[in-house]
């Protein structure tokens, strides 16, 4: 995500900054960049237009051009801006205190409304709340039996009926109040904005008082997305907005014009097809992101959630110690590898060049393998790799299905951080993991 | 074979119906309406009521007397907005700018057609290849989640069965909940057969027992709908080769293997990416343009067509199955940009 941009933001600063004083010739050269920029990442050129306006008019005022690092200063009038663009504050939903809240999901054909239902209501089922879906897209062959399926899979309830759309939303709400249900969700039809017949159904939709009405946008989505998110917007009255696909390397126009443009919020962004890869979106981490900073707070938050911290915590002083073995070395993996693809954890790291996590390639399988090979290994083996002859290395790599090759280079690897972290001891490790060396980089103030 | 849509481009220019049909159409309809250009009909509505009306935008632009710098933004923004990209903008406006020099043009006017010959001059739209073949065909139906892969196999499967093929259909979305199901359901309405497995089944061995069945009762036309997947993935594309690979291998000479590209026309820049990572993934063979109802105006494929050469086989508008139609770049041009027809809008 945010690649491209990230990347051509990046070089555009950099030539900033080599100027020890900043000419309105400077800055126009470096706004002529940012429009092209944010043109090429899809963001509407109405809002590209008064986005670099605003940018040159703060960067031009006294306290920028007058400051000793002028350079400086216009990337942190851009991250402001940046941020102000998708709507300066993260705006997760809230419940309504006389439950059931009700979500009314639309958006167009393939957006991905269906999946995002499913995805919101596996979030506040995972927080121990009733959920239920309505199953109100009566449009598209066999959506009801998606939601169906993704119900039972996910573990939510799903309310169908073969009535038209807003009778069947009615009546999924009749049931869901009477059942006690905490939260509902509406899944609505895939539609155009400019189609009458359709958009009028959801006003009478509307008519059932959801208290959010989230419209869902793919974060592919070209100089489109603006005039449809508007066209909701007056039609319906949208709430907040889920952009969707955030895993496609997509370049962001979306999310950085349809805030500006509705004055509504983005409230969470998707990526994948499993039941948590929804996040709360933060403007002021994606801005930072796009300007290259990292955004190590989601990666902090996105362990905590997924690690189980006594086990980490017993992991550390292991790591620590000499009895560091195969087997915790596999544990180690386990944790890692429930923080997602190694690819988008390392997107999330400050300094990394943009689009570099990609060209790294990193081979989620990899992990798999070595998992595959310490399983294969007797606990003695684990324990003590010292005693691994030919014999059992071939019975290793034939059990785990992989070669003597990589098991090898396991082992290697192993021994080489183990030793790595004998030599740095616990003062010099603790140090380093707490001090800035390690999460420093991209525009530091 | 067939010949595809035979009578659709010629009949063209005298096309006057209001296509107040949005209705989607599910009862399949064994004598379609005349085939007529609804596609384009419902694209050049739409454009008519989509808040940036381009025509009305380059109308206003092209009504000035003068050739200056400020038109040239205008156009430009106004090609920006129909998605055409950065690059292919800049390089369009440089080719108007070149014209206006060495034709020594003066008249802002006259600038409306030549901005629409850039237009068409850059997409390929040559789909007589893929829609006319001689022998038998497989068609392997690809492309990122949410393009409307499903629908666009349907709607070809329609298409052929009714031009008199024998058509088979091959569920090959064995990832997304109920794609299966859903494939099915066209399947029935279109009286086409369907051959899928379980849901999370290896989608390859789909294919493979598709073209069995495809062997064994001879059918003309055998099409694959696949999973959506971003091109992000590399496991997935790999899925995909994988998938192209044991088709060629089945197929054995049997069919003509056609890969089929859906795009989505809503989609912006990353449209391109996809375009390449697909094409190199598996050799796209031809591009169908999905969901070109004139508010998304799909000038994407003006840069897919500019930097690779692929040629746009459809366009399609919405779930109304007769609405696919071969591509022609002349119409795609004239409807966008309006091409000089002045006094029409």
């Amino acid at each position: 995500m945010f690649e491209i941009l990230s990347d051509r933001l990046q070089q555009t600063f950099k030539r900033l900054k080599g100027h020890g004083k900043v000419t309105e010739a400077h800055l126009d050269e470096a706004m002529k960049e940012l429009r092209l920029a944010l043109l090429e990442a899809d963001v509407n050129f109405k809002v590209v237009k008064q986005f670099t306006s605003k940018v040159k008019e703060r960067a031009l005022g006294a306290e920028v051009m007058k400051s000793l690092t002028p350079a400086q200063q216009i990337i942190k009038v851009v991250r402001e801006e940046l941020e102000a663009l998708m709507g300066g504050q993260a705006a997760p939903l809230s419940l309504s205190p006389s439950p059931p809240t009700v979500m009314m999901v639309v958006g167009l054909q393939g957006a991905g409304k269906t999946t995002t239902c499913a995805k919101l209501a596996a979030h506040y089922k995972k927080q121990g709340k009733r959920t239920s879906v309505i199953a109100a897209d009566m449009q598209r062959p066999a959506a009801v039996e998606q939601l169906k399926q993704l119900g039972s899979d996910w573990d939510f309830e799903v309310y169908s009926g073969s009535e038209d759309p807003v009778t069947i939303a009615k009546n999924g709400l009749e049931h869901a109040k009477s059942h006690g249900h905490a939260v509902v969700i509406i899944d609505t039809a895939g539609r155009l904005h400019i189609d009458d017949e359709l958009m009028s159904e959801l006003e009478n939709m509307r008519a059932l008082k959801p208290h959010h009405v989230l419209l869902v946008v793919d974060a592919m989505t070209g100089q489109e997305s603006v005039n449809l998110a508007v066209a909701f917007d007056e039609r319906v009255g949208l709430d907040g907005v889920i952009l969707t696909k955030m895993d496609g390397d997509a370049r962001g126009g979306a999310a950085l014009s349809i805030a500006q443009v509705t004055g509504k919020p983005i409230r969470y962004v998707s990526a994948g097809e499993k039941p948590d890869s929804l996040d709360i979106f933060h403007p002021d981490r994606m801005a930072q992101r796009i300007l290259g900073m990292g955004d190590v707070l989601s990666l902090i938050e996105r362990a905590e959630d997924t690690l189980e911290k006594d086990k980490m915590e017993e992991q550390a002083k292991k790591m620590l110690s000499a009895d560091f073995d195969l087997s915790d070395f596999l544990i180690q993996m386990e944790q890692v590898k429930k923080l997602g693809p190694l690819s988008s954890i390392l997107e999330m790291l400050p300094g990394m060049p943009a689009g570099a996590a990609k060209n790294m390639k990193v081979d989620d399988n990899a992990v798999a393998r070595m998992e595959a090979i310490v399983l294969s290994m007797t606990p003695g083996e684990r324990r003590e790799p010292g005693i691994l002859n030919g014999s059992r290395k071939a019975r290793i790599a034939a059990g785990s299905g992989t070669t003597i090759h990589d098991l090898n280079q396991l082992i290697k690897n192993f021994n080489q951080s183990k030793k790595m972290m004998k030599q740095m001891g616990g003062k010099q490790m603790k140090k380093m993991l707490g001090g800035k060396g390690l999460f420093n980089g991209g525009f530091g103030e | 074979m067939r010949k595809w849509f035979g009578k659709s481009s010629d009949e063209s220019s005298t096309e006057e119906q209001a296509p107040q049909d949005e209705v989607v159409s599910i009862e399949p309809d064994p004598e379609p309406q005349e085939e007529t250009r609804s596609v384009w009909d419902k694209f050049r509505t739409g454009l008519s009521k989509s808040r940036d009306n381009l025509r009305e935008q380059l109308t206003e632009t092209f009504r000035r007397s003068e050739i200056d710098e400020d038109l040239w933004e205008e156009v430009e923004e106004a090609l920006i907005g129909a998605d055409v990209g950065v690059e292919s903008t800049m390089d369009i406006t440089a080719h108007l700018r070149k014209a206006v020099k060495t034709e020594g043009i003066k008249d802002a006017s006259d600038l409306w057609d030549l901005l629409g010959q850039e237009v068409s001059r850059r997409i390929s739209g040559s789909a007589t290849e893929i829609l006319n073949q001689e022998g038998k065909v497989f068609y392997l139906v690809v492309g990122v989640n949410g393009t409307g892969k499903t629908t666009s196999v349907a709607k070809i499967a329609r298409k052929l069965s009714l031009s008199g093929n024998k058509v088979l259909l091959a569920a090959g979305d064995t990832y997304r909940a109920a794609a299966i199901e859903q494939l099915k359901i066209w399947g029935e309405r279109l009286g086409v057969d369907v051959i899928a497995h379980q849901r999370d089944a290896n989608p390859s061995a789909v294919l493979f027992d598709a073209i069995a069945a495809a062997k064994a009762r001879e059918v003309d036309t055998l099409i694959a709908d696949t999973s959506g997947r971003l091109h992000t993935y590399e496991n997935l594309m790999g899925e995909l080769e994988k998938m192209r690979r044991v088709a060629e291998r089945e197929l054995d000479g049997y069919a003509d293997l056609k890969v089929l590209l859906v795009i989505d026309a809503t989609t912006g820049q990353n449209g391109l990416i996809q375009a390449k990572q697909f094409a190199a993934a598996v050799e796209v063979d031809a591009i169908i343009l999905t969901k070109l109802d004139g508010t998304a105006k799909g000038g994407i494929v003006i840069s897919i067509c500019d930097q690779m050469d692929i040629p746009i086989a459809f366009t399609g508008v919405g779930e109304g199955m007769d609405d696919l139609e071969p591509f022609d770049p002349a119409l795609f041009a004239e409807a966008l940009i309006g091409v000089g027809n002045h006094d029409d809008f």
